[in-house]
């Protein structure tokens, strides 16, 4: 059940001049959450900006006493309200709506792969972390356009995520996009190895990696990031076309707020998500 | 000092309070009974129906702008049979008063969703939407011409014994005429202002920011142009009216009532602060004890033209 928290920012770590990592005070909101849930947050400013905007709950965060007080987000500069979030400071307030949306799963599997593309990196913090908890040996295929648009990395290895880097300048890790390393691994992989692969990041990165994972036969999970208005399925902006599982040929506007925004990479018209950015 | 008692007569429905949920803004209800519950409020207009089921517009579908928003959903929906199969028992388990939001592209359609909403259980009062902008077909051609509104009107009165109240459009020159069409047509009531149509481009690719060109302007920035749509309806019907256009606060609740209106919905507002609703009811009640009013009806239509053009001062 969602609840709406007034949160106090306990620190606003820049991390370069566009992204940022807000840590909020919401122990209400972070001890009930799972990985790929989301929050629909909101300075309070009158009338404008007027309407939330969603975020993935990035880090789960922990006290002294290793009691959840509160959880953080990640933070890319694209417009207004990105902007303004950058400038927040400790002691200022962030209202909070969540958790909301559906997690990602954790079927029992022996290896899980996770391919994130820029902010894309945000709802797998979380995910590591109970992958890990869980014991699945897990890889983390993270892109981005140059070195300076990398970050957590050193966070991901100490979990004992092993980390595949790329950028497209070659500047750090690999020279190319995230699925170049995602598509040798995929064809060295033993068939026998039961894999769960995860993805978030640009439509189009989102497109392929769904691609490339259901030419390998593997399941797969992605983050999807529309247009949300209300986050509780109240207005119906952010509708995904989703094929019916039963019959293949048929397909439904489903809100991602609701029924998202992780869905399976197979379920997806992914030609009607591509229209819509 | 007696208590305050918020609840109002709409017409022959008995309101709880005057505070009603939007149609288009809080899917069918059932998606908010974790937030809010249903039977607090004065009633709650569902998502406007069709016959059958409707896809809507392909995505963008809404975009943010001055202290408002612009949709264009065009209407995706169950369709009536679902909804009185699916939704509407779960809305009787809350004890929600439900007003039926109704759309058709024929007057023929209307009339026939209003006898399967007359049969159903749990129906309080139909909606008629004639005023969606972001129709083709249906809808606004109908709440943009007298004689459609009459038209409409006049089939379902013809149709249903439930209270029907038309949902006017803004985007014409003359609302109150409209008001005056549906009340000789035999409506119990009228609500309005539906969204204005407008449009959003991005400047970067000159491309709309909607996929459907067009869409409807809710939110803050509309409100006192509904006000005004609302003041003038007042003077030229005396059915109840159901005012709405931007309310986000108890005050913008009060200023609807004075301006006229007997009851209000709220919109745009939910989707910013699903858990506004108790806070509206208690700011009302409040603004009633301060001026020492024990009933709702008391203050609307209050609007004082004696010394208009100095409140400005003031603020």
């Amino acid at each position: 059940m969602p609840v709406d928290i007034d949160a106090v920012v306990l620190s606003n770590d820049r991390l370069s001049k566009v992204y940022n990592v807000i840590k909020l005070s919401a122990p209400e909101i972070a001890a009930i959450s799972h990985p790929g849930q989301f929050v629909m947050v909101r300075q309070d400013c009158e009338t404008a900006p007027l309407l939330r905007r969603p975020f993935s709950i990035f880090e789960i965060l922990r006290d002294n006493q290793q009691q959840v007080s509160g959880f953080s987000l990640l933070n890319k500069r694209v417009g207004t309200v990105t902007d303004a979030l950058f400038l927040l400071a400790s002691g200022d307030r962030l209202q909070c709506l969540g958790p909301l949306g559906q997690p990602f799963s954790t079927p029992p599997s022996s290896a899980a792969w996770m391919v994130a593309g820029g902010v894309g990196l945000a709802p797998f913090a979380t995910l590591a972390e109970d992958l890990r908890q869980k014991g699945v040996p897990t890889t983390l295929f993270y892109g981005g356009r140059s070195a300076e648009d990398l970050f957590y990395v050193e966070w991901f290895e100490r979990l004992g995520i092993r980390v595949l880097l790329t950028t497209e300048d070659g500047t750090r890790g690999e020279l190319g996009l995230v699925t170049l390393p995602l598509k040798r691994e995929l064809t060295t992989l033993p068939p026998t190895t039961e894999l769960m692969i995860y993805a978030c990041g640009p439509t189009v990165m989102m497109h392929t990696v769904a691609a490339l994972a259901q030419a390998h036969n593997r399941p797969i999970e992605v983050s999807l990031e529309p247009v949300m208005g209300c986050g509780l399925g109240g207005c119906y902006s952010c509708v995904v076309r989703v094929r019916d599982e039963r019959d293949k040929n048929s397909s439904q506007l489903l809100r991602s707020c609701l029924h998202g925004p992780v869905f399976a990479g197979d379920q997806l018209v992914w030609d009607d998500l591509a229209r819509a950015v | 000092m007696p208590p305050i008692n918020l609840e109002v007569a709409f017409g022959s429905l008995q309101l709880k309070n005057p505070i009603v949920a939007a149609s288009g803004c809080i899917g069918y209800g059932v998606e908010y009974t974790d937030i809010v519950n249903l039977s607090t409020l004065g009633a709650v207009a569902v998502k406007g129906l069709f016959l059958e089921e409707r896809e809507g517009h392909a995505p963008p579908r809404i975009v943010e702008t001055p202290s408002g928003m612009l949709n264009a959903i065009g209407l995706q929906g169950i369709g009536v049979r679902r909804f009185v199969n699916e939704k509407l028992p779960q809305l009787r388990e809350c004890n929600a008063v439900v007003i039926v939001n109704i759309c058709g592209t024929t007057v023929d359609e209307y009339a026939e969703l209003a006898r399967i909403l007359s049969d159903a259980e749990g129906v309080a009062a139909l909606e008629l939407n004639i005023s969606c902008p972001n129709l083709k077909e249906g809808g606004i051609t109908f709440g943009c011409s007298l004689e459609g509104t009459h038209a409409v009107v006049d089939a379902v009165r013809h149709a249903t014994s439930l209270p029907i109240i038309p949902k006017l459009t803004p985007n014409v020159t003359d609302v109150a005429a409209f008001a005056k069409a549906a009340e000789e047509a035999g409506a119990d009531a009228v609500s309005l202002v539906n969204t204005f149509l407008a449009m959003a481009i991005d400047i970067e690719t000159r491309r709309p920011r909607l996929s459907n060109v067009v869409g409807g302007l809710s939110g803050p920035a509309i409100r006192p142009i509904a006000i005004r749509m609302v003041h003038q309806c007042r003077q030229a019907v005396t059915i109840p009216i159901m005012g709405m256009g931007g309310i986000r606060t108890a005050d913008d609740v009060v200023e609807f009532l004075i301006a006229g209106a007997d009851a209000v919905q709220v919109g745009t507002a939910n989707f910013v602060d699903p858990f506004l609703w108790p806070k509206l009811l208690q700011g009302l009640t409040v603004y009633l004890e301060r001026h020492g009013h024990a009933k709702v009806s008391d203050i609307v239509g209050t609007v004082d033209l004696s010394t208009p053009g100095i409140s400005w001062i003031s603020s």
